[in-house]
């Protein structure tokens, strides 16, 4: 009966990577840049709950639009000034830089937030949630429901707006696009601000479920690469199913080995995915 | 003939650090080896075969974990360096065979959990490392000069020897391989070239010195935990020094671990609250206005000086 409950820890924990991962996916599968940033604007998102909850009182859930917002300007300002630059480099060279402005980034949030884990409680607390022999709190369950919610409104943007159908039209061919009259260099500042701005909103959502350091930034960094691995590359439907997955396989393997061996487990299993299935557990080329 | 000379002059300028300097240009001698030798290492396949490796923490803490472990069971420190090396090499011939037909984002992130997942097996495997604990490396019981003068002419020789590599391997026909295949590997591989092999071996070369020069770093420090020998700064900064120097090129990683140390020492001394933000300006900096690194900037102004003249 434990089973129950651990897969439950697994789905919720897993919608909430899916919601990492989906931003990183995006600007990975769309511009061919590693993101290196990406941790870091998760961490920035929950800080931003952090401070609404404890000075302005405002609900983490609510604080997902003004992180989401605050992230969209910095990731839109940071492609549109620096990235685009290099865009067209080679692999190394975007990696580097994204490296630099993480250390960069994550430095001054050290000094300015300090290292101390710190931790956000909620003063009214939903509840309970109770199916069977299975125990949830609310709000993580809410937590899970918005960040799906969230991901799924990304697809839709991605599949019926106009915005939307010229970053497919980019991820798929950057020339045609171009050619076709797309103004690339602005859809390439648009997708890494939806990147950073999905980052901002996971931290947001996570703020209620993990303390808050920036030296989390490197473990959602970790978990959004492999994920993205599992699921396949630059499609939604890929990071969510990557993100259930590697949701339910840390629950299980932290019962089943132990939860010290939970990071071992996963990378070791994104090197075999890697070798023996690049394309990722769904296996098709995503473009939406 | 070139650069043998230039390797003798880099000898001799290092070899004189000993006899003129004091306690602290030694120490600083040790780490600019320790950082040439990562950025040469580094340079056969990131530089040569043009593949993105973050695996150097992976082989630094290998090295350096190998090595500790043998001394620990009262071998010889020479011949746990020489173990740690050839560990590395048997352990990366394996690990390349497996991830090297990867390409571009997706090798560079199975080379980066290579490092992850070495570094928790070290964690957990707490009876042999010590895990999270730390490894405690014994004195070879000498005055602590001598020690430090050891482990300069350890770490120089082990430079001097890769950068020897280095100019063997530019000038051979693995070294034109490897260039072919950074350059078009499609190619390459109709022309021929065993892909495969190639790059299998640069990247055991590669596998090679870092791990001996992170056996090497483990005797220095004499104590060795896993998040300070598996630091994936091990993986980044030999890449911003070949980039600074040139990336492929035979003198260009130590020429940009000479810089990279410069600055590294200054901003550490001057900033070290923000530092490492420092350290992210410089890279980004680097990036965007350097990105063929100074030797190329160089070589542009003589070549532009004598077209005037």
């Amino acid at each position: 009966m434990i089973y129950f409950q651990v897969l439950a820890n697994g789905l919720v924990l897993g919608g909430l990577y899916a919601c990492i991962a989906v931003g990183f996916s995006l600007v990975w599968g769309v511009l061919n840049v590693i993101n290196i940033l990406h941790g870091t604007f998760i961490v920035l998102g929950s800080y931003i709950a952090l401070f609404s909850y404890n000075l302005l009182g405002i609900h983490p859930f609510v604080s997902v639009v003004t992180a989401g917002a605050a992230l969209y300007l910095i990731g839109h300002a940071v492609q549109s000034t620096l990235v685009n630059r290099v865009i067209a480099a080679p692999v190394l060279m975007t990696l580097t830089l994204t490296f630099g402005l993480d250390l960069l980034l994550n430095n001054l949030m050290l000094v300015a937030f300090k290292a101390d884990y710190r931790k956000l409680v909620l003063e009214n607390p939903l509840g309970q949630l109770e199916i069977g022999p299975v125990f949830m709190p609310l709000d993580r369950v809410a937590a899970m429901g918005l960040a799906l919610l969230l991901t799924f409104l990304l697809y839709r943007l991605l599949r019926d707006s106009r915005i939307g159908r010229a970053i497919v039209a980019v991820r798929m061919d950057r020339e045609a696009a171009s050619l076709m009259g797309v103004d690339v260099s602005r859809i390439n500042a648009v997708t890494f601000g939806l990147g950073a701005m999905m980052a901002g909103a996971a931290g947001s959502l996570l703020s209620i479920v993990y303390p808050i350091s920036p030296l989390n930034s490197g473990m959602f960094l970790g978990k959004a690469f492999v994920i993205c691995v599992l699921g396949g590359l630059g499609s939604v439907p890929g990071a969510i199913v990557g993100g259930l997955a590697l949701g339910i396989i840390e629950s299980f393997g932290a019962i089943w080995f132990g939860p010290e061996h939970a990071v071992t487990i996963s990378f070791a299993l994104l090197i075999l995915i890697l070798i023996f299935r690049p394309a990722g557990l769904i296996g098709k080329r995503g473009f939406e | 003939m070139k650069p043998w000379l230039w390797l003798v002059v880099f000898v001799a300028a290092c070899a004189l650090v000993p006899v003129f300097g004091n306690n602290y240009a030694l120490r600083l001698a040790t780490i600019m080896c320790l950082y040439a030798g990562l950025a040469l290492s580094w340079n056969f396949i990131g530089g040569m075969a043009g593949y993105p490796s973050f695996a150097a923490a992976a082989f630094f803490g290998l090295g350096a974990y190998v090595s500790a472990v043998l001394q620990s069971k009262g071998l010889p420190i020479g011949v746990t360096w020489a173990a740690a090396g050839l560990g590395a090499t048997v352990f990366a011939a394996l690990i390349g065979m497996a991830i090297l037909h990867l390409k571009g984002h997706y090798f560079a992130i199975a080379s980066l959990a290579v490092v992850e997942v070495l570094r928790e097996v070290v964690n957990t495997a707490e009876d042999l490392t010590g895990g999270g604990m730390g490894m405690n490396i014994p004195l070879p019981g000498m005055p602590v000069d001598v020690q430090a003068r050891l482990f300069f002419f350890a770490m120089l020789t082990m430079t001097v020897l890769l950068l020897a590599v280095t100019i063997v391997v530019s000038r051979s026909k693995l070294g034109f391989g490897l260039r072919c295949i950074s350059q078009n590997e499609d190619a390459a591989d109709i022309l021929g070239i065993d892909t495969t092999f190639y790059k299998v071996a640069a990247f055991c070369l590669s596998a090679f010195g870092v791990a001996v020069i992170g056996a090497i770093y483990a005797s220095w420090v004499q104590y060795i935990e896993p998040p300070d020998v598996f630091d994936i700064l091990y993986s980044v900064k030999p890449l911003v020094m070949v980039l600074l120097g040139g990336l492929g090129t035979i003198f260009g990683p130590v020429i940009g671990a000479v810089i990279y140390l410069a600055l590294e020492e200054l901003v550490w001394r001057n900033f070290l609250t923000v530092h490492a933000a420092v350290l992210g300006g410089l890279i980004v900096a680097l990036v965007l206005f350097l990105p063929n690194g100074i030797g190329a900037v160089i070589r542009d102004r003589t070549k532009r000086a004598a077209v005037r003249s």
